[in-house]
C-alpha cells in the first residue's frame, strides 16, 4: 500500500508545495489552520486540480500533469471523511450508507450494509436522519459509508474538531478501534500535536503550504530538525544562535551558551526548548543559567513561570510541577537547568 | 357561465410551468459555476422579465413571433401555423415573464447548498446526474417548490403580455385575466365580479399550498 503526493498549486495567499510518500502508515498532515491541508485532501481526493505534480496511489496515476492524467473523483478510490461528516440530511443513516455501495450487485448491498451497521454499533439507528444524531454516531455513519465503498487509501480532514472535548477523546478511541482492521494507508489532517502523536505512524508538517520531510512522531517531538515542525510540535522557547563547535551554541536571545547531544549543523539557526524541558537546577551540571522570574501563573496541574534570563533579551516559558514550585518558596531568581538531549537545533526561520 | 377562460388559463400556466420549472433549474445550476462577470451579465438579461412591463415583454416577443418576423415567418413557412393569436402562444408570454421567478428563487437555493455534500457523493463514486437529482434537488427542494409555485401563481394571472400576443378570442384565446378587462370593458359588471371572486379563489387555494408547505417543511426541519 503506497500513496505518493507531489503537488504545487498556486492560491490567492499563498503556493501549496507539498510532496510526500506513505508506504502502509498511518501519517498525520499537521499544520496551523490555513496552513493549507485541506487543500492537500482536495487534491488527492480529485476536488480541486494541482497546477502541476503527479499523485499515484497504489501504483494508479491519479493525476499527473505532465501526462496530462486527471482522473475524476468519482474513479480515484480515494475515502474522505469530511470534517462536518457531510452526511447527505435528506436521507436516512440506512439511505446514506446504500450510496455508497451502489456499483455492487443489488442482492449484496443490504448484506453489506448490514455488516457495516453491526461493525459500528449504529444498529436500531438505521431509519434515523443524521440531525437526530449525535456527533460521535455522525461520525460512526460518515466512516462507515466511507469504508463501504472500499477505498484504497484514506483521508481524515480534522475528524475531531466537531466534538467537544470529553466527546472527542472517546471518539478518537472509537476511530483508532474502528480504523485497526483497515488495510489502505490513512493520512489524517491535524492541528493538534497530541492527536497525530496518539494515532498516527508518522507525521508531516505544513507550513504556509510547504511540506516539509516526512519523519516518525518520535522524531519531531524528539528532534523536529526545523523552527516550524517544533513550533507545531508544542515548543515554545526559541533562541537565535551562533555555533560554537559541534556540540555548543551561543544562545543570543537568552544570552547563554549551551551544550547540545545533537551534533550542531552548519545551518543551525535556532535552538527550542519546551517547557517541561527545563528544570530547577543543582549547581554543578551543565546547561545552568540564573533567570529572574517576571511572571507566575497558576494552571491546572502545573505552575508555569515566565523568566527573564540574566543577559538575554527574551523571556522564558517554563512549566514545573506545583509540589516544586512551592519547594522554592517565591524566590526572585532562580537557577535553571537544561539537559543536552533536550536543547534541540533546528534550522529555518521564526 | 362559459367556464372556458378557466380551463385556458389553467392549461397555459401548467404548461409553462413546467416548461420554466426545468430552464430555471438548469439555467441557475449551470450560471452558479460560471465566472463572476458573465455570471452578473447573464443574471441582468434572464431577471429584466421580472421588471420590464408585461407589455414591453410582448412587444419584444412579437418582434420575433411575429408572422412577418424571423421565427414567425419560418414557422409559417415550415410547419404552417402562426405562432401568435393561438391559445398557447400565451405559453410564449408567461413562460418569458415567470422564469426570473423561478431561476431566481431555484438559484438562491443551490447557493446556500453545502458544496461538500456533493464533492462526498463524487469521492463515493455517485454519477454528477445522480447527486443532482437525488442529492441537491431534495436538499434544496424548500426553495425549488416556493419557486414553482410562484411562477405557477404569476402565470395564472399574466394579463399584459398575454393579450398582445394571444390577443383575445372568445373561446379560443380568453383567459380569466383577458376576459375580465373584456366584461369590463363592455359593462358585464355582474358576471366580470364572478370572474373577479373565481380568481381571487385560485390564488387563495395556491397561497394556502404554499403556507402548508411550508409549515410541513418547518416540522420536518425539527
Amino acid at each position: 500500500m503506497s500513496l505518493s503526493v507531489h503537488i504545487y498549486k498556486e492560491l490567492d495567499d499563498f503556493t501549496l508545495n507539498v510532496r510526500f510518500d506513505t508506504d502502509g502508515d498511518m501519517m498525520a498532515l499537521l499544520g496551523a489552520s490555513g496552513c493549507g491541508k485541506s487543500m492537500t485532501l482536495k487534491c488527492i481526493a480529485g476536488l480541486e486540480e494541482p497546477d502541476r505534480g503527479k499523485i499515484v496511489l497504489n501504483g494508479r496515476v491519479l493525476f499527473d500533469s505532465e501526462q496530462r492524467i486527471n482522473k475524476s473523483p468519482q474513479v480515484r478510490r480515494v475515502g474522505y471523511l469530511f470534517q462536518n461528516y457531510a452526511l447527505f440530511p435528506n436521507m436516512t443513516v440506512r439511505q446514506n450508507l446504500y450510496a455508497a455501495v451502489r456499483r455492487l450487485p443489488k442482492e449484496r448491498r443490504t448484506a453489506a450494509v448490514d455488516e457495516k451497521l453491526r461493525a459500528f454499533r449504529l444498529e436500531g439507528l438505521d431509519g434515523l436522519y443524521p440531525r437526530q444524531l449525535s456527533g460521535g454516531q455522525q461520525q460512526r455513519v460518515a466512516l462507515a459509508r466511507v469504508l463501504l465503498n472500499e477505498p484504497e487509501c484514506l483521508l481524515l480532514d480534522e475528524p475531531f474538531s466537531a466534538l467537544d472535548s470529553y466527546l472527542k477523546w472517546q471518539t478518537e478511541l472509537e476511530l483508532g478501534e474502528l480504523l485497526r482492521p483497515y488495510e489502505g494507508d490513512v493520512v489524517l489532517v491535524s492541528h493538534d500535536r497530541d492527536e497525530a502523536y496518539r494515532l498516527c505512524d508518522t507525521v508531516c508538517v505544513l507550513s504556509d503550504g510547504k511540506s516539509e520531510d516526512k519523519a516518525t512522531v518520535r522524531d519531531l517531538m524528539a528532534a523536529p530538525g526545523t523552527v516550524s515542525a517544533a513550533l507545531i510540535s508544542g515548543c515554545k522557547n526559541f533562541s537565535r544562535v551562533r555555533r560554537v563547535d559541534a556540540t555548543h551554541v551561543k544562545c543570543l536571545n537568552w544570552g547563554v551558551t549551551l551544550e547540545t547531544s545533537q551534533e550542531v549543523s552548519s545551518v543551525c539557526t535556532y535552538a527550542g526548548v519546551r517547557a517541561h524541558s527545563f528544570h530547577i537546577a543543582k549547581s554543578g551540571e551543565p546547561n545552568r543559567f540564573d533567570a529572574r522570574v517576571v511572571r507566575v501563573i497558576d494552571d491546572t496541574f502545573s505552575t508555569i513561570l515566565m523568566l527573564a534570563p540574566e543577559g538575554g533579551d527574551s523571556l522564558l516559558r517554563v512549566e514545573l510541577s506545583k509540589e516544586e514550585w512551592a519547594a522554592l518558596r517565591e524566590p526572585e531568581l532562580v537557577l535553571l537547568g537544561v539537559a543536552p538531549e533536550n536543547v534541540m537545533t533546528l534550522s529555518g526561520e521564526l | 357561465m362559459d367556464w372556458f377562460p378557466l380551463l385556458n388559463s389553467l392549461r397555459i400556466a401548467a404548461i409553462s410551468s413546467v416548461i420554466v420549472f426545468f430552464l430555471g433549474i438548469f439555467a441557475a445550476y449551470y450560471i452558479a459555476k460560471l465566472p463572476r462577470a458573465v455570471k452578473g451579465a447573464l443574471d441582468i438579461v434572464l431577471t429584466l422579465p421580472l421588471v420590464l412591463p408585461p407589455t414591453v415583454v410582448g412587444y419584444l416577443l412579437l418582434l420575433v413571433l411575429g408572422p412577418r418576423r424571423v421565427i414567425g415567418a419560418w414557422a409559417l413557412e415550415a410547419l404552417g401555423t402562426k405562432l401568435v393569436m393561438q391559445w398557447w402562444s400565451a405559453v410564449f408570454a408567461v413562460a418569458v415573464v415567470t422564469f426570473p421567478l423561478m431561476y431566481r428563487t431555484a438559484r438562491g437555493a443551490f447557493e446556500s447548498f453545502d458544496a461538500t455534500l456533493s464533492d462526498a457523493g463524487r469521492t463515493l463514486g455517485l454519477s454528477n446526474v445522480w447527486i443532482f437529482w437525488h442529492i441537491r434537488m431534495p436538499v434544496c427542494r424548500q426553495g425549488i417548490l416556493a419557486g414553482a409555485v410562484l411562477s405557477f401563481a404569476r402565470a395564472l394571472g399574466e394579463y399584459g403580455a398575454t393579450s398582445m400576443i394571444a390577443g383575445y378570442t372568445p373561446g379560443k384565446t380568453a383567459t380569466i385575466s383577458t376576459e375580465v378587462y373584456q366584461l369590463w370593458r363592455t359593462g358585464e359588471d355582474a358576471l366580470a365580479l364572478r370572474w373577479v371572486l373565481v380568481n381571487i379563489a385560485i390564488s387563495a387555494a395556491v397561497l394556502l399550498a404554499v403556507n402548508l408547505l411550508e409549515k410541513k417543511e418547518g416540522r420536518g426541519k425539527k
